[in-house]
């Protein structure tokens, strides 16, 4: 008996046997092959976007919020070309995708023939690994491949390209066996790694958890073995961006997010401590500020599954390359062994200098009665929105983002969903799309900026096509907000460029795409808004009219330590100095 | 063919096996990287060292095990032993990549290249070039009344030192085959 089939018809019976039931797409030519076949079946859901990089975003955002692979359909040239943003975005936050695009027939690669594209040449440095597929009996073992690839480790965006010809030429179906590839990533630690660590939990004074996506990535398990860590030794913990929600926001020792918009007290712990507990986190620029002035006093742990991002940028005294949960677990188990020891009279020296910065109360703002101010907005969003458990939180680019970073409360993992590491505008949108299909009942929420949202608005269209109740919150300041408050702080106030003289109507423009608009123009009107929002089912959007020269707080400006962070109160405008202007 | 003789070592996943990174010296190192013969792996490598801004002094690629379908890279690069590892690291992260070894770092290494010369001259120029080629064992691979052609191998320094010394008898055109390295038996 043989597995024969089309090579189209192995690419949905591979996409089956990996558990896949949803997908992003956007046919062309060079995948019509395998749109019939997905025609013809029934399983596989495919959502039509209505932009390659919204189909990818989108993928992002149900990956996430599902811990499974995101998949795509594109078509070869324009199409694939257009998913570039969204493989890079998924490269830089490890997200696992998988793109399947077409190509040109194999005869004719190479000839500049229509819409030919070097896809694999194109993405190679912005995917964690692709292929181009020439024969059909090879397609099922290399998309298999993909899906072990893109999960496998450190996870990352994969490409599959499949000429045309390769699509329906015939070949043999082959079943996935993971444990045959050549790539395996080894998820434990070496013993001696872990009894470093936890002596050094057994004595450290002034301790911290510093976490990021990579708890994230490891899986739920990775996050509860994290909150028993935390909560039994009673260590305060601060999180990148990435890493919000693994440990929860209402936990007691959660300090909030540090960084360059992190909280103050988040960043005092970073610069005071003495031991420096890194689980899953990148030493990401956006986190460490002027390298020379990082941490000075701690000894570094760093728990990676990623040898590269072991003493890329701060070198530390612990390193320990493994997977975040089964790290985890062995570091509880033999420092449980030990007897659970820790210096308490230490650790709560600690606390009680912690108490002392948490009391500058760095979140504080100007409040308003006639203007909307953003933080305001977010904080009854907040209000009006924390009871609900599924709740995921998506977000575009900008100081919004950082806002509904620091107002807004994560008590669980994968329910933030947001471009960190490349920052891209107009993920937000398609992102809320991809985690409402995973999610249909859930509460999905885009906090965005006009200028953000526009860049992908388009896909409003899908979400009305698909009757995705998704809520489309905008923070609309008329100004590409973090952009001017830069040209404020750095460029003495020239905004160049940096404010939209032609802003649409948002209202018209959402019920144009058959969704709803509201406007909110007052801080009274607040409430009612937001409640009208979550209360309406269907695909919904705000015009939130916020303060237009609000500046986002706690900055660290670059190229500064973190104990020289600007606070609302004390900012000035010889923050930054030329060397510090240099850096993004 | 032969299992690969190369010793386990930066390969590991042992954090244990890296090197303090604190100097800011530069140092030179021969990398050997085994991969997987598929399409565009030479690309992958030669565009990482090219998108993340590291050197590459030589590199040389040939299949080494035509039934296992692998291919040895040997690299010769330079930078502070902080770049040096994170240049081992990023290489083993490439999936096609099976091995990577730092072989400067791993032992004592015996490292060759193949270069040849062609020197034109006649008189006393053609004679003292044979002289030399003859001290530096270099073996004349073609010949005309009025030039040769030398092939000769050995370590990147010998052959610098023979350039140096044809250069004023006559060199025209000169092509070295980059290093290529293995570990010293033990
Ligand atoms: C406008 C703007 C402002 C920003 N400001 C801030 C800010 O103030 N504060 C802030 O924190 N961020 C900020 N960011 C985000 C920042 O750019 C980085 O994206 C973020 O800090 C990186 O988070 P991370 O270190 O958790 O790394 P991630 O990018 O999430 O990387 C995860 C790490 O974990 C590892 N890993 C993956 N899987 C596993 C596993 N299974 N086990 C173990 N390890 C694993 C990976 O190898 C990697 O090293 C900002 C972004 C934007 C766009
Ligand atoms: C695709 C893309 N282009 C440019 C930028 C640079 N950038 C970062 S934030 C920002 C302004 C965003 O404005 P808006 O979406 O209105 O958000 P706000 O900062 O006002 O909250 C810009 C232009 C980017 N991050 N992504």
């Amino acid at each position: 008996m043989t597995d024969d089939m089309t090579g189209a018809r192995i690419v949905v019976h591979a996409l089956r046997e990996q558990g896949v039931d949803t997908v992003f797409g956007y046919p062309g030519g060079a995948v019509l092959p395998i749109y019939d076949e997905i025609f013809l079946q029934s399983d596989i859901r495919h959502v039509l976007v209505r932009h390659e990089q919204g189909a990818v975003h989108a993928a992002e955002g149900y990956a996430r919020s599902t811990g499974k692979p995101g998949v795509v359909f594109v078509t070869s040239g324009p199409g694939a070309t257009n998913s570039v943003t969204g493989l890079t975005d998924a490269l830089m936050d490890s997200i696992p995708i998988v793109v399947i695009t077409g190509q040109v027939p194999t005869f004719l690669i190479g000839s500049d023939a229509f819409q030919e594209a070097d896809t694999v040449g194109i993405t190679r440095p912005c995917t964690k690994h692709n292929w181009l597929v020439k024969d059909a009996d090879r397609l099922a073992p290399t998309l298999h491949e993909a899906f072990h690839v893109a999960v496998a480790g450190r996870p990352g965006p994969v490409l599959v390209d499949i000429p045309k010809d390769v699509q329906f030429a015939s070949g043999r179906y082959t079943k996935a066996n993971p444990s045959n590839s050549q790539y395996q990533p080894s998820l434990t630690a070496d013993e001696a790694s872990i009894e470093a660590l936890v002596d050094a939990i057994e004595t450290a004074q002034k301790p911290l958890f510093y976490t990021g996506g990579g708890v994230i990535n490891s899986g739920i398990k990775a996050s509860k073995l994290l909150c028993q860590l935390v909560d039994a030794t009673r260590f305060p913990i601060t999180s990148t961006l990435m890493g919000l929600g693994a440990y929860p926001g209402s936990g007691r020792c959660w300090l909030g997010m540090l960084g360059m918009h992190g909280l103050y007290e988040a960043n005092m712990a970073m610069h005071d401590c003495d031991l420096m507990i890194n689980v899953g986190a990148r030493f990401d620029d956006r986190i460490t500020g002027r390298i020379d002035a990082f941490s000075p006093h701690s000894t570094k742990a760093h728990i990676d599954i990623d040898p590269s991002s072991i003493n890329k940028i701060i070198h530390v005294d612990i390193p320990i390359i493994g997977d975040t949960a089964h790290v985890l677990k062995a570091v509880l188990a033999f420092w449980q062994s030990r007897g659970c020891k820790t210096n308490v009279e230490g650790v709560s020296d600690w606390w009680r200098q912690i108490s002392e910065w948490q009391k500058v109360d760095c979140l504080a703002y100007e409040s308003s009665c006639s203007t909307i101010k953003p933080q305001h907005a977010l904080a009854r969003l907040e209000a009006l929105t924390q009871e609900r458990k599924d709740r995921f939180i998506c977000t575009e680019v900008g100081q919004h983002q950082m806002w509904a970073a620091q107002y807004l409360k994560f008590e669980e993992p994968n329910h933030w969903m947001t471009s960190g590491g490349l920052g891209t505008m107009g993920y937000g949108l398609p992102a809320s799309i991809g985690v409402q299909l995973a999610h249909p009942d859930a509460l999905v929420i885009n906090v965005a900026g006009e200028a953000s949202w526009l860049m992908n608005m388009q896909e409003m269209g899908t979400a009305v096509q698909y009757n995705l109740p998704v809520k489309q919150f905008i923070l609309n300041n008329e100004r590409l907000g973090m952009v001017r408050q830069w040209q404020e702080l750095l460029h003495q106030e020239r905004y160049s460029h940096s404010w939209s003289e032609a802003l649409p109507d948002f209202v018209k423009l959402a019920e144009a795409f058959g969704a709803k608009g509201i406007v909110c123009k007052h801080p009274d009107q607040l409430d009612e808004v937001i409640m009208e929002m979550i209360e309406y089912d269907g695909p919904v959007l705000v015009d939130c009219l916020v303060e237009k020269h609000e500046n986002c707080f706690p900055m660290i400006p670059s190229g500064k330590p973190h104990n020289e962070m600007l606070l609302a109160t004390s900012a000035s405008d010889d923050g930054v100095d030329e060397k510090g202007a240099v850096m993004v | 063919m032969a299992a690969l003789k190369i010793k386990k070592g930066a390969t590991s996943r042992s954090a244990y096996n890296l090197r303090p990174t604190f100097s800011d010296d530069i140092e030179r190192h021969t990398l050997a990287v085994v991969v997987e013969n598929e399409p565009g792996v030479l690309a992958r490598v030669i565009g990482l060292f090219s998108g993340r801004g590291y050197n590459i002094e030589s590199l040389t690629v040939a299949e080494v095990d035509h039934m296992g379908g692998l291919s040895r890279i040997t690299i010769v690069t330079n930078g502070t032993p902080q770049v040096i590892t994170q240049i081992t690291a990023q290489l083993s992260r490439i999936v096609p990549v099976r091995e990577v070894h730092d072989l400067t770092v791993e032992g004592a290494t015996v490292e060759r290249e193949l270069a040849m010369f062609d020197v034109a001259g006649t008189g006393k120029k053609r004679l003292e070039a044979l002289r030399l080629a003859d001290i530096f064992r270099a073996r004349v691979v073609d010949s005309t009344l009025k030039s040769f052609i030398f092939e000769i191998t050995g370590t990147p320094e010998k052959i610098d030192a023979f350039a140096e010394l044809m250069r004023p008898l006559g060199l025209r055109e000169l092509v070295r085959t980059g290093v290529a390295a293995l570990p010293r038996g033990e």
